[in-house]
């Protein structure tokens, strides 16, 4: 499943993510800010109006575009 | 005598770096510029237990070496020893969050391999101990090989550890040896982080979870827009209602200052000078402080709170419409107080297009020194009715004028984006900080800073324009007896003269052309200026207060007037300040002499529009 698919607070964990589909400066950020496989990850909030989502990354809560979350492939931890 | 070490305070974004900075130098800090970059250089002094002294500087925050913004440029060149203006580091304090040890350990790990002698100071431990995690430690520093100081920035604790251990660590000496290695990659050291994190925490509950049900509300996808917007209104409200009292003080001390010089002085130049042009052209602009700061109380409280990321998240749907992001939002609401510092907090935007377009727009943000205009004029012609419980008229009109320049910001956004900066698309992506009591110490030094700022800026430009001001209005003398009005008559008045055909289509009379001119310097001399120029007319040098003004405005110029006047304000790029630094933001004299014409086209028409309609409803 798709991050920016993923229902709120259902604990999960990175699969993949999709580095050479992301722009590099995007691939960049998620990487500093701890995205990996195998790194256990939460939605917390969605944007109104597809805004953009908050998820917990590891003990972080990171806020990020649909359009980069759907880079990022979960599946049930 | 050899200066005092220098030692650099460095870390990620919202690791308590600032507060750990405060509370190692109090009060004892500078706020300055790196030469050639707008990057802001704050330095402090402390003392070491045994009396040496230390120089500390606290770095920009950043996740890493890869330098990407100028901000992250800098960081990276004064670890290096290849900032100008900055000497290499003796020591380097790292401070991380202890309640986000996985991912901050990296950036550590990364500072490390740098070889200079290295503190870790693990911050927030309380807040840690709060999420049920209990840290070791001495095991982190066995891990790391450099010293780890438990310490609670914003709670004074483990700061006497920290000086003790920074007294062992100066002297040494060394110098970065990163450049000549290999970087690793980020990814195997993100590992090795993760790996010493697990080791070293322990998790003992699930600790409580404060900032997930605040969150629960704040970023609500309904509930939460709805807090932003009454926050805001709140806000503005509080400006203008808190600062009334104050206000009014700062006016009669005015009064009591001019009374005084008036009664002291004999009648003659300098007498006039003082009283006409310094104590009620400058006591007029001072008169604004408290809004000012009220403002600026807001906020820092709401960025030191952790809310202020909150709203770029709730923002960023909005700003995305015109091609923006989020974390436009940030700076945009600093430009409230000041175009300046929110034309530099677009440091932190990695694409350039969204910067640039951030930056063209930030000065429609109704900014601090539009203030006192809008105040004088507001308070001249709206009346202070009630329309609804506790909103008055007054308020709700400076509301609108907000609102206006918000909107017409959007729109440039939105024309900028497809035209002058096309293309590109920065994304929106960072780290919400958790939520934290705002320190009042931290909040009183940063009131502290932008008071001092603004009082220097009376105390200098605001007094040099309006001494020049008085002087170019005051001569040459009207003959006496003469029906010519001295405003006119002066060499000012003359300049005036050349100017008004223009801005008297959209209802402007040659005062207001003659105070539109020393605007330029800052606007809140528009104030000082109709100040100086009505009682030079008026001819009585007593007591030209505030209320004076008021009632001068009200018979001098006609609704219609007065509001284009306001129309003017919302849109005028009249601040030197502002172009001279997005001249040196975009290096070049092309963005910022766009930004003139733009905006000074926008102001005409927008005045225009005002008094045309105003009229025609006659109003």
């Amino acid at each position: 499943m798709r991050l920016d698919q993923l229902p709120l607070n259902r604990a999960s964990r990175i699969a993949s993510i999709d580095w050479a589909g992301l722009a590099p400066r995007d691939a960049r950020r998620l990487r500093e800010l701890g995205f990996d496989d195998g790194v256990a990850i939460e939605a917390l909030h969605h944007g109104a109006l597809k805004g953009p989502l908050a998820c917990r990354v590891g003990r972080m809560i990171v806020a990020l575009r649909r359009a980069v979350a759907a880079a990022v492939t979960v599946e049930p931890a | 005598m050899n200066p005092a070490p220098m030692v650099a305070l460095v870390g990620n974004p919202n690791a308590g770096k600032s507060a750990l900075f405060n509370a190692l130098t109090g009060a004892r800090q500078k706020v300055g510029n790196y030469p050639g970059v707008t990057v802001e250089r704050k330095i402090g002094r402390m003392s070491l237990d045994d009396g040496r002294p230390l120089e500390l500087v606290d770095l920009p925050g950043t996740y890493s070496l890869d330098p990407q913004s100028p901000d992250e440029q800098v960081t990276r060149d004064v670890l290096f020893g290849r900032q100008e203006g900055e000497r290499t580091p003796s020591a380097l304090v790292v401070v991380v969050d202890a309640t986000n040890l996985d991912n901050h350990l990296r950036f550590v790990l990364q500072l490390i391999a740098l070889k200079l002698p290295t503190i870790v100071a693990l911050n927030m431990i309380d807040m840690a101990a709060r999420d049920g995690l209990e840290i070791d430690a001495a095991r982190l520093a066995a891990e790391l090989g450099v010293p780890v100081i438990p310490t609670v920035a914003v709670r004074k604790r483990g700061l006497d550890d920290l000086r003790a251990a920074l007294g062992r660590a100066v002297g040494g000496g060394g110098k970065a040896m990163f450049a000549s290695g290999d970087p690793a990659d980020i990814a195997d050291l993100q590992r090795e982080a993760r790996r010493i994190a697990t080791a070293v925490t322990v998790q003992r509950s699930a600790g409580s979870t404060w900032t997930q049900r605040l969150d629960r509300i704040a970023l609500h996808p309904v509930i939460g827009p709805i807090l932003l917007a009454a926050l805001m209104f709140v806000m503005f409200q509080g400006v203008f209602s808190w600062s009334k009292a104050p206000v009014d003080w700062l006016a009669s001390l005015q009064a009591a200052l001019a009374d005084a010089a008036v009664k002291t002085l004999p009648d003659g130049f300098v007498r006039s000078l003082l009283v006409e042009g310094v104590i009620n052209g400058v006591g007029s602009v001072v008169a604004y402080l408290p809004q000012i700061l009220i403002l600026f109380l807001f906020i820092l409280v709401l960025e030191a709170s952790g809310y202020m990321v909150r709203a770029a998240f709730l923002m960023d749907r909005l700003m995305a419409g015109v091609g923006l992001s989020g974390r436009a939002f940030i700076p945009l609401l600093s430009s409230f107080a000041c175009a300046i510092p929110g034309i530099m907090a677009t440091r932190t935007i990695d694409d350039q297009r969204d910067r640039l377009t951030t930056i063209l727009i930030a000065p429609l943000m109704t900014c601090s020194a539009r203030l006192p205009v809008y105040a004088m004029v507001i308070g001249a012609f709206i009346p202070a009715r009630r329309v609804l419980p506790g909103v008055g008229l007054q308020g709700l009109v400076l509301f609108c004028l907000y609102i206006a320049g918000i909107l017409s910001a959007m729109g440039a956004a939105m024309v900028l984006r497809r035209t002058v900066a096309k293309g590109g698309g920065g994304g929106f992506l960072l780290e919400m900080p958790k939520y934290q009591m705002p320190l009042w110490r931290d909040v009183a030094i940063g009131l502290w800073q932008r008071a001092y700022l603004f009082l220097r800026r009376a105390g200098t430009v605001i007094l040099a324009v309006t001494i020049g001001l008085w002087l170019l209005t005051s001569y040459p003398q009207a003959p006496a007896g003469s029906a010519l009005k001295q405003s006119e008559y002066s060499i000012a008045g003359r300049i005036a003269s050349v100017l008004e055909p223009v801005v008297r289509p959209v209802g402007f009379n040659h005062d207001m052309a003659l105070a539109i001119i020393p605007t330029m310097a800052a606007r809140e001399v528009a104030v000082s200026s109709l100040q100086t120029i009505y009682s030079i007319d008026g001819g009585d040098d007593e007591k030209v207060g505030q209320q004076k003004l008021a009632e001068r405005l009200h018979g001098a110029w006609s609704l219609p007037t007065a509001l284009a006047f306001l129309a003017w304000f919302v849109f005028a790029p009249q601040c030197l300040s502002t172009i001279a630094v997005i001249r040196r933001e975009t290096n070049g004299w092309a963005w910022p002499g766009f930004t003139l014409a733009y905006l000074f086209s926008l102001a005409w028409v927008a005045a225009g529009i005002t008094f045309w309609t105003a009229t025609a409803l006659g109003l």
